[in-house]
């Protein structure tokens, strides 16, 4: 059997099991929200039960339980629609999907990018001369990058660029290509940094004690080729695989992220949506992150089988 | 397979007086003793004429603990944690000694109801009374923070058991049942695996928002433990895989011990290493996971006080008083810091063959 097939196969297998998942992430979320005490329109006040009816009336919380959710699901797998917020008024939510996603995507992506650069060269580095003094330090630097919250470093390094060296803004959003995005990315790299960083030290220390590395040396290739086209591609399989989880960290970062910098993003919108009750909001949140993760994962399963010809599907 | 054979523990019990060729007097039927790889001796009696020869064996934990003392950073990790766990569990008893603060002593004077730089009177001259300051209300940072490591250190662990005793069952299961159980129990963990578990997390908090410190604390040791149970089961069911076939346990279901018998007093034991370093590393996870829920706010919820909390009140006056958010992050730091460090050290310590160099 050739191969292509064979990853054909894969992918729309796993294309299929993504629409269980998502009913089942839909199932749990919209049950969660409905057994919790309370309704997204009860306040300290009691509403007036002619008022309270007309509410009830008004978002079909009068029919019975089944009928609510089957048209939750229906509308949203039938129609993609996930209907429209209840505090923010008249604004539908796929609407607001659309507005905040791009400055989400934007800081994480970033984030991810600056990580990747910096994790993979400071990982080489500290892999090529192992237990050299520049190896510990990295490796010592990069643990505390994985044991300090983001919540930590964010507001300390506003305390050192913003409100001591006056260089960068302490918060808000001004567009992408503009000095507001800089620390916030910052914040949001450094744990992937010192995890790629690790990964990297390890994946490539073994590849270099490895038979065809000593193969490629003792053909008289230079110690930079060696490096580069042959270890490098093996030595980074476990970063890819990382990639897969460090996207799902990634969104519950953003949301810190969005939190301390008062950015107008998916996390803060979502965090908003969950004290509000809002739950078609959070409804489309939840599953709108819970497709792009699985479709992200697919995408790193499909790269590690480009990667490592070994791996079949 | 295993309920069509006759038990037959009464005959094996007794060994035949040949069998056993040194009557070891220092090991009684109680006695744990570790092997490598540790033969079904949870069953000691059943297997008692093999009893002899198990002692000459080198103990794997005795080895796993020499190389744990030879890495200095794990060994660094050890005392620090061990230093905050102490300092946590009888600091605040020992500053109420001292000074007569304890965490939630807020000043009469109303001059002192405001926060007092580290090591200063509040004068301004230099004094010992607050070594972290004070914070708004002019409590003992000090005595907070040391307060909130309780707080911190006990959900960690306790979310970690949580999360041992969901994940070992779960996995240890599935991996020696093998067949289509297992097949259905792990597609169950890989659906569960993909989902965005920290979100569906947030919901489940926020929509059932405790208004008691207790209740909340109730419901992110569930939250903490669910969602960390996963990797330990897919970890259990890969060691219980490699295992299930050797010789003891054939010897243990050949002597007619029952299945779950089988899994939690022969198999599981064995499986005690990675899941030993696992939970390690997941306590720093957790507690890490758990500021970030009350980062949030809804996480532990006042008058209780983490150092998640503590931290997140100290991000409020960040500009003004930094040693407010300064010294519970950097405690925590250093704690998760040294628990990763001694993480990492018994994993090279109890599986040399992963370790680096």
């Amino acid at each position: 059997m050739s191969v292509l097939p064979n990853m054909l196969r894969f992918i729309i297998r796993r294309l299929l099991i993504t629409i269980p998942t998502i009913l089942v992430v839909i199932t749990i979320t919209w049950g969660l929200i409905r057994l919790a005490p309370g309704n997204f329109y009860s306040t300290e006040k009691a509403i007036p039960p002619a008022i309270e009816k007309n509410i009830r009336e008004k978002y079909g919380l009068d029919k019975p339980w089944y009928e609510q959710y089957g048209r939750t699901v229906w509308n949203i797998f039938r129609h993609l629609d996930f209907g429209t917020s209840l505090k923010y008024e008249g604004q539908s939510v796929n609407a607001i999907i659309a507005r905040s996603l791009p400055v989400s995507a934007t800081v994480g992506l970033l984030a991810y990018l600056l990580a990747l650069i910096v994790g993979i060269l400071v990982g080489s580095l500290a892999a090529l001369k192992p237990n050299s003094k520049s190896d510990y330090a990295s490796m010592a630097l990069a643990m505390l990058g994985i044991s300090i919250p983001n919540f930590v470093l964010g507001p300390v390094l506003v305390l050192v660029f913003s409100l001591t060296l006056y260089w960068l803004p302490p918060s808000r959003w001004n567009g992408f290509p503009s000095r507001s995005v800089i620390l916030p990315i910052l914040t949001l790299s450094g744990l992937y940094m010192a995890y790629i960083a690790r990964l990297t030290r390890a994946g490539m220390l073994e590849v270099l004690r490895s038979d065809y590395i000593r193969t490629a040396r003792a053909k008289g290739l230079s110690e930079r080729q060696v490096v580069m086209r042959h270890a490098l591609r093996a030595g980074l399989m476990p970063v890819v695989s990382y990639t897969g989880p460090a996207l799902a960290f990634l969104v519950t970062g953003t949301v810190v992220v969005e939190r301390i910098f008062v950015l107008p993003g998916l996390g803060n919108y979502f965090i908003q949506a969950s004290l509000n009750r809002d739950e078609p909001l959070i409804i489309g949140i939840v599953s709108f992150i819970a497709i792009t993760l699985l479709l992200m994962n697919l995408l790193v399963d499909i790269a590690y089988a480009y990667l490592d010809p070994r791996i079949r599907y | 397979m295993d309920e069509d054979r006759p038990p037959t523990p009464d005959v094996a019990a007794k060994p035949e007086p040949g069998l056993t060729p040194d009557p070891a007097p220092s090991y009684r039927a109680g006695d744990v003793i570790h092997t490598a790889p540790e033969y079904a001796l949870a069953d000691a009696d059943v297997l008692g004429a093999e009893r002899g020869d198990v002692i000459a064996g080198t103990s794997l934990w005795r080895d796993a603990w020499r190389r744990l003392l030879k890495n200095r950073l794990a060994v660094f990790g050890m005392v620090v944690v061990a230093l905050i766990t102490l300092a946590s569990l009888f600091g605040p008893l020992v500053i109420k000694k001292l000074t007569g603060l304890t965490p939630d002593y807020i000043p009469s004077d109303v001059a002192l109801l405001r926060s007092i730089p580290p090591l200063t009177a509040p004068d301004g001259s230099f004094s010992w009374t607050h070594p972290m300051g004070t914070d708004n209300q002019g409590r003992d940072l000090l005595a907070r923070v040391l307060q909130g490591g309780q707080i911190s250190l006990m959900v960690g662990i306790i979310a970690t058991l949580v999360s041992l005793l969901i994940g070992v069952s779960y996995g240890a299961t599935a991996g020696y049942l093998g067949g289509r159980i297992d097949n259905l129990m792990m597609r169950a963990v890989d659906v569960l695996y993909s989902l965005p578990y920290i979100i569906i997390v947030i919901v489940l908090l926020a929509v059932f928002r405790s208004q008691t410190g207790r209740g909340q604390i109730v419901l992110l040791f569930i939250a903490l433990g669910s969602v960390s149970w996963l990797t330990m089961a897919r970890i259990v069911r890969g060691q219980v895989l490699s295992l299930k076939n050797q010789e003891f346990v054939l010897a243990a279901r050949a002597t007619g011990v029952s299945t779950p018998r089988i899994i939690f007093r022969h198999i599981v034991p064995n499986t005690l290493g990675p899941v030993i370093v696992y939970s390690t590393l997941t306590i720093p996870t957790v507690m890490l996971t758990e500021a970030f829920l009350s980062f949030l706010g809804f996480g532990v919820q006042p008058p209780l006080a983490s150092w998640g909390t503590l931290a997140t009140d100290g991000i409020q006056n960040i500009g003004i008083y930094p040693w407010q958010l300064i010294f519970p992050g950097v405690t925590m730091a250093l704690t998760l810091f040294s628990l990763n460090f001694l993480g990492d050290g018994l994993r090279d310590a109890l599986d040399p063959q992963t370790s680096r160099q």
